[in-house]
Parts: structure tokens; C-alpha cells; sequence
């Protein structure tokens, strides 16, 4: 059986309120932490990108591995932010990590799945037999239009997932996809923000393909909402994933480990990986765990897992999601976070 | 900045690959071809601890061009456990705080960028240990 | 080796010369020194530059600037070894004639800094690209370090090195080629605007235009050209590791040892025979540096010197008299030889309000880097 021998996780440490970025623009922050359930974002540097995310939260997974960075024979980054239109962001993440240059590399882009993608084809390389070990990485640092709903939310931050064959961390059991074209949310080229179908992102977009997806998944293992110790489902906002788990029967207690957009946000592809990995940095052995992803466009990758003996004992060897997320430097004011997300007119 | 004068630093700048002495210890980083100490020619590959003390710094408040915007930032010397000290931005932490003893970690990072046409030039900097 | 003397010299006013370009620099400064010497004739032209080519984008200065001076053919070359490009010049030019090479040659310098926009940029040209500017440092931030460090070794203090400023401003103030010809208080100097923390504008050399030549010959054919010459007593170059973090001890300059050392030697003289110095004041610190250093101050008293009135005008060893990098103004590569000048005109007697009484010889110190190379030359007046 194949599995998670290793997995890790980024945060950039600045923050936004959401109140910061409600004050900017005269709306009402109590509606918007009430209603969307954020409270703060993670935003990152200058000097942070989906290459950097991906670095550090590889590094974390190999860490917990224990393994020559050598024998790892795929590597796939999923981001719908990567630095260069044109050219590679796993390569350089290839090269700082160790990896390769005996490695098959390539970036995903599928909105907000791209990072479960990633997971997906790099499971199956090593379910195969293809390679020994494949990485498979969601990591993004999104952009929402100023004034927009997703400004709220847009964050940034990713998890790494290194998959193996022996010492597991967590077996994977069972995969499912569900995928259709809805037009929910899109950005066409050398457009800055993407532009999305307000509430027809809702139903026919995000619930739709959650649903199915984690109904499809249930179905095909037999399992019921109650045989999971935990659930993550993709976190547009707060309350999608809470109201998505409700509807297939899932209760708060399952969902709020891995439940962390109200203080880190939406971190795009990398936001239903890093719930999972918040889940991992405390998961006991025999806990099963449910991850349903959503990326517009649209579809969902749904994965059940379960943790294994070994995972207490690796899991100290990095970070943990809670500690990064709970411990910012510094919270910006709009003006900062405008220069950091270089929402500034500048000259070249 | 020119592509064959980034690549050709990848080692160092990506994998803090350095090398050590063998006939006197010292370590070079990045790795060099004669032992700055003892003109020795016979080196031990080694890598970096990502971590590591400030010796020095300052706080830039006049920036190059290409940095104007992350002023004021923190730069410093950091000594690695294996005794090769190197430049760094320190970042992640008030520039004010900074000070010599401070135990950080190195991290990968985006280092410069010319404008929004040329390459992306990475390498390490520097956070406070734990940040 | 033959005896060398310095028998001419010009140069132009220090500042922003929006009106003057590079090669028009050049030729002030060099027609100067000709005319100084009566001299109608040259072998040879050292011309110590930084970076023309990244400041006004013209390299091959050689020849360029002999052709403007009208006197194409002569043997002309560029030396550089960054803001120490004029002293490596002189010292070029002092090898020249001492091997009886050439009998008469022209050490120049000149920059042309403020026909660029981010000169901060090409001055950290001269720190290490890879391991150094490419993470952001600049100059002022690379003294800053050394500054740090020299507090935390020295006790030093911010107050410390405002008195260097308040010191070089107070000399600058009588020289009227300074940039800054005027004097500005410590409260003044500990309240500009931070550049690099501890280093704050008014502890920082400014951006300059300039040139200086001066014209060297054999000892025993100075009459002809001068009734006063000043002899090159000795010449002393040496490097330090390039980049900052490879040193022992950041607070030490030990090129800035070892040229003085060389030169000292080769005079058969130590440094309590100097009467006054030039040193490279890029930024306070470094004054603090090279005053120990060079050992004209005791082991550790450089913090000081400046307000105890140590190395002031008047003073026990009176230190850049000219007003220093700092308020006469630092067109990088004209610095070593506009050093050179402020020691001929002192110890000829010719320095006005400036003149330090008495004095017979000197030496000039000029630094590259920071401070990975570094040239001490020793006058002698006669
Ligand atoms: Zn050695």
C-alpha cells in the first residue's frame, strides 16, 4: 500500500485583519467575520512566492521522512500563483531541496486544486511503482482584487506531501475526483486578480463538486461520516467547508482541527493541504481522515486516510501547522499590505 | 541579472553547499579552489546548518534601487554551527532587534528581482531562531 | 629605485558640477598640474577611476582623456581599486618614475558620480557581487557593520563618530575646494536622517564630481619644474579579504595595517614622526579605524581622537585637514590624489587657514572597498 511517509507546511508570519482591510474600505467588518468567518489572513513578503512556500514546506517533509532527497523520483507543484508564466517553479524547488536532477518535475494549475492534484498524480506514480517516492506540493500567495469579497480572504501558504510505499505516516485508502466545466471562477492571462461569479460560485460550484466528490469517496469505501476521527474540506471562506460538512453529516468537533481560514485564509492550492496537515500534527494512530479539495473551474479530489503508529513519532521532526499559525510577527496595516502584495504603482 | 551568473551560483545559493579544509579545517563558503588559510587545494563537500548567530549588522534605511521598497530591512553577518560565516538579509523580525548573539534560522527565499521582466534570483536569508 | 618628487599639482572644486563633464574634469585638474610645474610635456598619465563605465558609461579612459589634454601618443592607462583608484594611481606612477622608467609622469584621478541615478548601487559594485551586494548591502550598510562592531568591541558611540564629522567640517570649512565649506554642529550630525543604522547622513562622504592630478618627476630633476618639491618618502598597497564576514575582526582594517606598515618600513619611519595625515573618511567610523590602524593614535584612543581634539587642526597629529572625504567631498577615484595635493600644499606651507604649523612630513591614506585594499603614501617636504 502506498501512503504519506512525510508531509510539512508553510505560513508566511505577517498577517491582515479583517477589519484592516474593512476599515480601507468603509464595509463592515462585524458582517464579515460573521458572515464569512474570517478574522485575519496570513500575507506574505516580498521575498515569499509559491516556490518559497513550496521549499520550506518540502524541507518539512523530508525532514519528517528521514530520506536521501535523492530518491525521490517525481516532484509537482500545484498553484495557480506561480512566479514565472513561462518557466518552471519545481525545478528551483527540486534544486533546493536536494532533489533530482534524476526526477520527473512539472507545476499544476487547476485554481484551487491544483495542490491535491499534485498529491494525486504523485500517489499514483509511487502506487505504481513508476518511482519510489514522489512529492506532491499545494502552495499559493493569492491575489484578490482591492475592495473585492476575495481580498478577505486571498492568503498565502502551502503543505508538501511526500509519498512512499514503506514507514507511512498515514495510508492513503481511497481516491475520487469529480469533475465538470463551470465557469465559477477564472483568470485569463496578463490579468492581475481573477475575476469569479459572485454566488454562482456557491451552489452550482463549490458545493456541487464537494459533495460529490466526498459522497463518491464514502460510497466507494463504505465508510460513514462517523467512521472519521477527521474532516477537511477546501476553505473558500469559513463557513462553505462547515456548511459542506454539515450536509454529508459531519459534525464541528470532526471538522475543526483542519478548519483554519479564520486566521490563515485562503490559501488557494494550499488550503485544504495544510488543513490536512494541521490534522497530521495530531491525528493518533487508526484515525481515519477525510480531505475533499475544491478548484473552480471545477472539481473536487476527495482522499481518505488513515494515520499510523509511526506518525506520533515523526511528526516533531518539523513544525507544526498550529505553531506557525498561531504565532504572527507582525500584523500590517492596509497601506503595508498593499506595498507587500505590490499593489503599488511602481516603475520598472 | 545576468542568467549564467545566477545559475552558475545555484550550489551555494539554493543548498548552502560549501566545503571544509582538509588540511587545516577551515570551511569556504561558497566552496573556493585554493584554502583562503592555508593555500591548501584538497576540500571535504560538506552543507551548511540552515541556522546559525549574528556577528554584525545594521539596519539599511538607503537602499539599492532593486530594494528601495523592503526599507528599512535588516542585514547581517551569521555564523553557521560549522564556522563559515555569510551575509544575509534578516527578515521576519523588527530591523531595530536585531543584535550580535541572536540565534537565527536560514531560509529560502526570493533575494532580488529586476523589475517585473527579468529572472527571479532566490538564495537564503535570515529569521530569528523559532520565529 | 630612484628618489621621487612631486613637483605640480591642480585640481578642481570638489561638489555637483552639473555643467562639467568627465573628460572637461579631467583636463581642469591635468592642465592645472602642467601649468603649476611649467611643464609642456608628459611620458606617461596614471588615471585612477572607479567606474566611469557604470557612472557616465565610457571605459578606456586612457587614451580619451590624453586626447582631450591634446597630447595624443603619450602612454595613458586607467588603474582601478575602487575608491582607492587614486592612491593606486599615484603609487603607479611613483613606481614609474622610481624605476627610471619615465622621467616625468601624471598620477590623475577622477569621477563623475552625478550623471547616474542610483549611484549607491555602483559604489556596492566594489563590495564582493556574489556574497555581499547581491543580498542588499550597500557601503554605507557594509561601515555600519564595522561600526557595530567597533561599539560592541570599543564602547564607541553614535556621539563618537558625529565628532569626526563635526571635525572634518570644521577643516573643510577653511578650504575652498571643499563641497561642503561650512560647519555643522553635533546636534546637527546626531539628528540627519539614518542611513544605516548607526550611520546617519551626516556621518556619510557625500556623492561627488572631481578630479585631481599631480606631476611626479626624479628628485634631482624637481628644480626644474618647482623650487619647492615634496618627496614620495614611501608607497605601501595591500589587500584584506573581500568580503566583510571573512574577517577576524570586523572592527580591524588590516589591509589599512599593512599598507602602513609597508610604508613605514620603506621610510624608515613610525607613525609618531607624522606630522598630519589624510584618511579615508568614507564614513565616521572609518577614520576611527584607520587612525588606529595606521597607529597615529594609541590602541583604541581612535574613538576619541576626534573629540578630544587629538587629531583636529591644532591638535597632537591633525587629521584630514582638507576636511576629509567627508566635507571636502569624494569623487571616489580623484580621493587618493586630492590627499596627495591637501600633503604637498601643506607641507610647502601653502594651505592658508588649514596650514598646520611647522609640518615637514605626512602621510595620505586611501582606502578601497571596505577596506579590502588600502595605499599609505609618505611625504616629505623639503
Ligand atoms: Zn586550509
Amino acid at each position: 500500500m502506498a501512503g504519506i511517509v512525510g508531509y510539512g507546511a508553510y505560513i508566511p508570519r505577517k498577517r491582515i485583519k479583517a477589519e484592516e482591510i474593512a476599515r480601507q474600505w468603509g464595509r463592515d467588518a462585524a458582517s464579515i467575520e460573521k458572515g464569512l468567518l474570517l478574522r485575519e489572513k496570513s500575507v506574505p513578503g516580498l521575498d515569499e512566492d509559491t516556490i518559497t512556500i513550496s521549499v520550506a514546506a518540502g524541507r518539512a517533509a523530508l525532514d519528517r521522512a528521514g530520506i536521501d532527497p535523492q530518491r525521490v523520483g517525481a516532484l509537482y507543484i500545484g498553484s495557480e500563483s506561480h512566479p514565472y508564466a513561462v518557466k518552471p517553479s519545481g525545478t528551483i524547488v527540486v534544486e533546493a531541496l536536494g532533489v533530482g536532477p534524476r526526477v520527473h518535475v512539472a507545476d499544476f494549475e487547476f485554481a484551487c486544486k491544483a495542490g491535491t492534484e499534485a498529491m494525486f498524480v504523485a500517489l499514483g506514480l509511487v502506487e505504481s511503482g513508476r518511482v519510489e517516492y514522489a512529492m506532491g506540493i499545494g502552495a499559493d500567495t493569492s491575489q484578490g482584487a482591492p475592495n473585492d469579497a476575495l481580498e478577505f480572504s486571498a492568503s498565502a501558504g502551502g503543505a508538501a506531501y511526500l509519498f512512499g510505499r514503506e514507514a507511512l505516516l498515514a495510508d492513503v485508502l481511497e481516491t475520487y475526483s469529480y469533475t465538470t466545466d463551470t465557469p465559477d471562477f477564472w483568470r485569463r492571462e496578463g490579468e492581475f486578480y481573477p475575476r469569479h461569479g459572485g454566488r454562482f460560485t456557491g451552489e452550482p460550484a463549490y458545493f456541487k463538486h464537494v459533495l460529490a466528490a466526498s459522497r463518491g469517496i464514502l460510497e466507494k469505501t463504505g465508510l460513514k461520516p462517523k467512521d472519521f476521527r477527521y474532516a477537511v474540506f477546501h476553505m473558500p471562506n469559513g463557513k462553505f467547508p462547515l456548511n459542506a460538512g454539515k450536509t454529508l453529516g459531519f459534525t464541528p468537533q470532526q471538522m475543526e482541527t483542519g478548519w483554519l481560514v479564520p486566521t490563515m485564509g485562503n490559501t488557494y492550492s494550499g488550503s485544504s493541504p495544510t488543513g490536512l496537515a494541521a490534522v497530521l500534527d495530531v491525528a493518533a494512530p487508526d484515525d481515519l481522515i477525510l480531505i475533499t479539495s475544491f478548484g473552480s473551474g471545477a472539481a473536487s479530489d476527495s482522499f481518505v486516510l488513515r494515520a499510523t503508529a509511526l506518525l506520533p513519532e515523526r511528526r516533531g521532526r518539523a513544525r507544526t501547522v498550529r505553531s506557525m499559525l498561531d504565532h504572527p510577527t507582525r500584523y500590517l496595516t492596509y497601506g503595508q499590505y498593499a506595498s507587500y502584495r505590490e499593489k503599488i504603482i511602481l516603475n520598472d | 541579472m545576468p542568467s549564467p551568473r545566477y545559475w552558475r551560483e545555484v550550489p551555494s545559493r539554493f543548498r548552502l553547499e560549501a566545503v571544509r579544509c582538509r588540511r587545516c579545517g577551515k570551511p569556504s563558503f561558497p566552496a573556493r579552489t585554493i584554502c583562503p588559510a592555508c593555500r591548501g587545494t584538497e576540500f571535504e563537500q560538506i552543507g551548511l546548518t540552515r541556522e546559525g548567530t549574528v556577528i554584525t549588522s545594521t539596519v539599511l534605511h538607503v537602499a539599492p534601487d532593486e530594494f528601495a521598497m523592503e526599507t528599512p530591512y535588516a542585514v547581517a553577518i551569521v555564523e553557521t554551527p560549522e564556522g563559515a560565516r555569510l551575509m544575509a538579509q534578516l527578515v521576519d523580525c523588527e530591523p531595530s532587534e536585531v543584535k550580535p548573539g541572536l540565534p537565527v534560522a536560514l531560509e529560502f527565499r526570493l533575494i532580488r528581482q529586476e523589475g517585473h521582466g527579468g529572472i527571479l534570483c532566490y538564495g537564503h536569508k535570515a529569521v530569528p531562531a523559532g520565529a | 629605485m630612484r628618489d621621487v618628487a612631486i613637483v605640480g599639482v591642480g585640481m578642481t572644486r570638489f561638489g555637483e558640477l552639473w555643467e562639467t563633464s568627465l573628460r572637461d574634469l579631467f583636463v581642469q585638474a591635468a592642465s592645472d598640474a602642467l601649468h603649476s610645474a611649467r611643464a609642456d610635456h608628459l611620458e606617461a598619465v596614471f588615471i585612477g577611476n572607479m567606474s566611469a563605465g557604470q557612472f557616465v558609461g565610457q571605459e578606456h579612459l586612457g587614451p580619451l582623456l590624453v586626447d582631450h589634454l591634446g597630447m595624443v601618443g603619450v602612454a595613458a592607462g586607467r588603474v582601478e581599486s575602487a575608491c582607492a583608484s587614486g592612491g593606486l594611481a599615484l603609487r603607479t606612477a611613483f613606481v614609474e618614475v622610481a624605476s627610471g622608467m619615465s622621467d616625468l609622469v601624471m598620477a590623475a584621478g577622477v569621477e563623475k558620480m552625478t550623471d547616474t541615478a542610483d549611484v549607491t548601487e555602483v559604489l556596492a559594485t566594489a563590495s564582493d557581487q556574489e556574497l555581499e551586494a547581491y543580498h542588499g548591502i550597500t557601503f554605507p550598510g557594509l561601515y555600519a557593520m564595522i561600526a557595530r562592531a567597533h561599539m560592541e568591541k570599543h564602547g564607541t558611540t553614535e556621539e563618537d563618530l558625529s565628532w569626526v564629522s563635526v571635525k572634518n567640517h570644521r577643516h573643510g570649512a577653511l578650504n575652498p575646494k571643499a563641497q561642503f565649506p561650512a560647519e555643522v554642529t553635533l546636534e546637527a550630525v546626531m539628528r540627519s536622517s539614518m542611513v544605516a543604522d548607526p550611520l546617519r547622513l551626516l556621518h556619510c562622504s557625500p556623492v561627488s564630481d572631481g578630479a585631481a592630478a599631480v606631476l611626479l618627476c626624479p628628485l634631482d630633476q624637481a628644480k626644474q619644474y618647482t623650487d619647492r618639491p615634496v618627496r614620495i618618502r614611501a608607497s605601501g598597497l595591500a589587500t584584506g579579504t573581500m568580503a566583510l564576514a571573512d574577517r577576524k575582526d570586523i572592527a580591524v582594517l588590516d589591509a589599512v595595517q599593512r599598507s602602513a606598515q609597508r610604508a613605514f618600513t620603506m621610510a624608515g619611519l613610525t607613525p609618531a614622526d607624522m606630522h598630519l595625515a589624510e584618511v579615508h573618511d568614507c564614513f565616521a567610523i572609518a577614520e576611527i579605524c584607520c587612525v588606529e590602524a595606521l597607529g597615529l593614535v594609541a590602541p583604541g584612543t581612535g574613538k576619541s581622537a576626534a573629540r578630544t581634539g587629538e587629531t583636529a587642526l591644532g591638535g597632537r597629529i591633525p587629521v584630514n585637514t582638507s576636511g576629509g572625504l567627508k566635507a571636502k567631498g569624494h569623487p571616489v577615484g580623484a580621493t587618493g590624489i586630492a590627499q596627495a595635493i591637501e600633503l604637498v600644499e601643506q607641507l610647502r606651507g601653502e594651505a592658508g587657514a588649514r596650514q598646520v604649523r611647522g609640518a615637514r612630513i605626512g602621510l595620505a591614506q586611501n582606502m578601497g572597498g571596505s577596506g579590502a585594499s588600502s595605499v599609505v603614501h609618505i611625504f616629505e617636504g623639503s
